[in-house]
């Protein structure tokens, strides 16, 4: 055993640059990558295994903004909140061991919710490989499920190249995480390396086909016969960056269109054909007439069971076009009658040139009676409630009021995340973070930091249940120490909401281990010099929003809501959509 | 895939109506599955994972050289129905370093498994005659020597079966089969495939369509 080299001696290796070749270490010729691929802003926490890279690191401070997070699974949150708000891909530093396996559910999280990240963990030297060498683990099996591809470098002379893949990877086709992890003397190595290259081609993968024109004819056709078209749209379009083309697409075609949480956003709240969420806690019209429409079209969504709940009673009247660019996903859940794989950019505008220019007026007055009921019973109290008990709804109406609509909202998971992504206006694209399709509690505090650097020009609200808060508060001390100006609002019924609603509706209201303390809150956040109050009276509520949302840093603000209230409408699990419940 | 199965989903589970004559009632069979990828450490876990996670058994897997150099190609078998196959290989397809994969059913394809014997030289040369064994079963002997003797069978999995079968009185000392390699019979293979996949702007036919190509042959390009 080499046991020389576990010393670790810092190569003095002064960077030399020559138009085409570079001479110098790993680390160095990583963070030339980085810079290469327009990577401006790292989260990450340093230690044994990637310290020649924090080395490197630090020579290079005036081009990489590194935020020390407090735990690597803020970092990779951080990454996340970084991406979706920016469009960009995120990256993430973390060492071997412990520090590479609180990546994972962050890259569950980006993987199932399509986030392009780069994580770097480094790895202890090639030649302790498989000896339970100390800070060892086996990174890249460990994360295989959870990454679109990942790559393990036990040799500098890789690095610029894999970087370049992972690059490319992350963010072409449907996004998503990769992780790279290098070992320590690869990290050490000195080289000389050619000139940095972008990878824009692997034989062996596709991001995207050639569309078939064939099958947009097909979906036209059904379409301009529809009587009753339903547009169902996720975050693809906003992957996609077809904002435009899509909302070209509804507007000369008249379709109604509904979104799941990931694609909120992608047209603004008000636009006139946009009818509302999908879902489990969707809106009332949306899930009832997905059971009526004749022709679902479906944009860069995936069925998720959440969206679709009994499967074998959804949309079984409708024919149903599929438009995604994962061709996995087209037939996964839904049969279609007409799949476009494709890029929705792309596809969307050849589909609008053969779509006829309809209104659908009767169709639509459909979804606005619906959505009339559900104003009625479900939304008007829980934003204009009558009693003493605050509710999250009157929050996010306060909000929508003071931001118009033009804040970053990040939730956590949970009724709080529901009621956000129900009632929050929204102007703009990228302006809902949240965690869709892994749910993962203590996303919140961690991707708002991440968001903020993202989208530095505009307010970034985190809210966050008192739950979820308590998942991951150590990144109060990240918020402290780099400034990131974000707004946390606490919206606290002191129990632990969505379980606390299924055990009440579901299991005979037998509280089990739902019932959750809080430390204060306030006070925790002025340990960390963060600037907040405490509101439980309605009276208060709208100064209390105010002085955060004017605030100039970051602020917490702690809203005490009812206990026992419930997010409604509910399609409760294994029922159809058209059994959804308004109470 | 057989134009002729109905694809009806009954419910969640996409149960799947096949014809009785070519699956059993739960519309499972077996098929084959051929998957052509870059020769990467690591990959056949990502392989595998996708098998596991939805609680599949692989009853045999191969990995080995393809028809062009420096391309791997796996043979998989398990006992599925259609729907579950197809999205399998979908989701097998999906991984960066996979160029292709087919799946088919026992029909489409040429298969074999190799089965080796050892049993002990005397207790055969006094009961039963070697050359009976090797003709009947097709069998060869491998190596024979004063304590035993190594028979090999390459067939299908009924034939490896009988020897083990004839050879049970005789004290099997040993007993192994390889996994299934198969070739299909529609393929023209993959070299010219291979040229589309290492073109830069992808082609309308890289991918065949399985939405618009219901019947053609396996390889439209």
């Amino acid at each position: 055993m080499e046991t020389a080299q576990d010393i670790v001696q810092q190569p003095e290796v002064k960077a030399e640059t020559s138009k085409h070749s570079f001479k110098g270490t790993g680390s160095q010729v990583l963070l030339n990558g980085l810079i290469e691929e327009g990577v401006t802003t790292i989260f990450g926490y340093p230690g044994g295994a990637i310290m020649p890279i924090y080395d490197a690191l630090y020579d290079y401070a005036d081009k990489l903004e590194h935020i020390l997070v407090r735990h690597e699974q803020g970092g990779i949150h951080a990454a996340q909140g970084f991406a979706r708000a920016s469009g960009k891909v995120g990256v993430c530093f973390a060492t071997s061991g412990p520090g590479a396996t609180n990546l994972v559910t962050g890259l569950a999280d980006a993987q199932i919710d399509s986030t392009p990240l780069v994580c770097i963990t480094g790895q202890v030297f090639a030649h302790l490989l498989g000896t339970d060498a100390f800070q060892e683990t086996d990174v890249i099996n460990i994360t295989t499920p959870v990454t679109k591809w990942n790559y393990q470098v036990t040799d500098a002379k890789e690095i610029p190249e894999v970087l370049a893949k992972a690059f490319y990877i992350a963010k072409s086709g449907r996004p998503g995480p990769v992780l790279i992890d290098i070992t320590k003397n690869a990290q050490l190595q000195v080289e000389e390396f050619p000139e940095y290259v972008k990878c824009n081609h692997i034989r062996s993968y596709r991001p995207k086909p050639k569309v078939r024109v064939a099958y947009i004819e097909q979906a036209a056709e059904l379409i301009n016969a529809a009587k009753k078209p339903f547009v169902l749209f996720g975050q693809g379009v906003i992957l996609g960056g077809a904002e435009q083309e899509f909302k070209a697409f509804i507007e000369k075609s008249g379709i109604p269109a509904a979104w799941t949480i990931m694609g909120d956003g992608a047209i603004p709240t008000a636009h006139p054909l946009n009818v509302g969420m999908l879902g489990m806690h969707g809106n009332y019209g949306p899930n009832v007439l997905t059971n009526e429409c004749d022709v679902l079209i479906a944009i860069g969504m995936r069925f998720d069971d959440r969206v679709t709940g009994r499967l074998d009673k959804y949309a079984k009247q409708a024919k149903v076009i599929h438009l995604d660019i994962d061709p996995a996903e087209i037939d996964k859940n839904v049969k279609a009658e007409v799949g476009i794989w494709g890029d929705c950019k792309e596809t969307l505008p050849l589909l609008t040139n053969l779509v006829n220019e309809n209104k659908h007026e009767d169709w639509l007055a459909k979804f606005k009676d619906y959505n009339q009921q559900e104003i009625d019973q479900v939304i008007t109290p829980e934003l204009y409630p009558t009693g003493d008990e605050m509710t999250m709804g009157e929050v996010l109406r306060n909000i929508n009021e003071i931001c118009g609509g033009d804040a970053v909202i990040v939730t956590d998971v949970g009724q709080h995340q529901m009621v956000a992504c129900r009632y929050a206006k929204f102007n703009h694209t990228r302006s809902n973070i949240t965690s869709g399709g892994l749910g993962t509690m203590g996303f919140g505090l961690p991707a708002a930091i991440g968001a903020k650097y993202g989208a530095p020009a505009k307010t970034v609200i985190a809210i966050i249940g008192d739950g979820g808060f308590q998942m991951t508060p150590q990144e109060l001390g990240t918020i402290m120490q780099f400034g990131a100006a974000v707004k946390i609002l606490i919206l606290n019924n002191r129990f632990l909401g969505m379980v606390r609603q299924w055990q009440q509706l579901f299991h005979d209201k037998r509280y089990s281990f739902v019932n959750i303390t809080s430390p204060d809150f306030v006070a925790l956040a002025k340990a960390y010099y963060i600037e907040g109050a405490k509101v439980d009276e309605r009276a208060n509520l709208r100064k209390a929003l105010e002085t955060m949302i004017n605030h100039e840093g970051s602020y917490l603000l702690e809203v005490m809501v009812g206990r026992e209230n419930n997010v409604f409408p509910m399609v409760p699990q294994g029922m159809s959509v058209s059994e959804i419940r308004l109470k | 895939m057989d134009d002729t199965v109905k694809r009806n989903i009954m419910s969640t589970e996409n149960t799947i109506e096949h014809k009785i004559d070519k699956a059993d009632l739960d519309g499972k069979q077996e098929y084959t599955i051929t998957v052509y990828a870059e020769n990467r450490i690591g990959l056949l876990n990502r392989i595998a994972i996708i098998f596991s996670k939805r609680k599949i058994n692989i009853e045999s897997l191969n990995s080995s050289a393809s028809e062009i150099d420096g391309i791997h190609r796996f043979n998989i078998v398990i006992t599925e129905s259609y729907e579950v196959v197809r999205k399998l290989a979908r989701q097998i397809e999906k991984q960066i370093e996979v160029l292709k994969v087919y799946f088919n059913t026992n029909d489409e394809i040429i298969w074999q498994e190799l089965a080796l014997y050892k049993v002990s030289t005397d207790e055969i040369a006094e009961k039963v005659t070697v050359e009976r064994l090797l003709r009947q079963y097709g069998a060869s002997a491998v190596v024979i020597r004063k304590d035993y003797t190594v028979f090999a069978v390459t067939g299908h999995r009924e034939e490896t079966d009988a020897l083990v079968k004839a050879l049970e009185p005789y004290e099997l000392i040993e007993f192994v089969r390889s996994a299934r390699v198969a070739i299909i019979k529609d393929s023209a293979g993959f070299h010219e495939k291979l040229k589309e996949f290492e073109a830069f702007e992808p082609g309308e036919e890289l991918v065949e369509n399985e939405f618009l190509d219901k019947g053609e042959k396996i390889f439209t390009m």
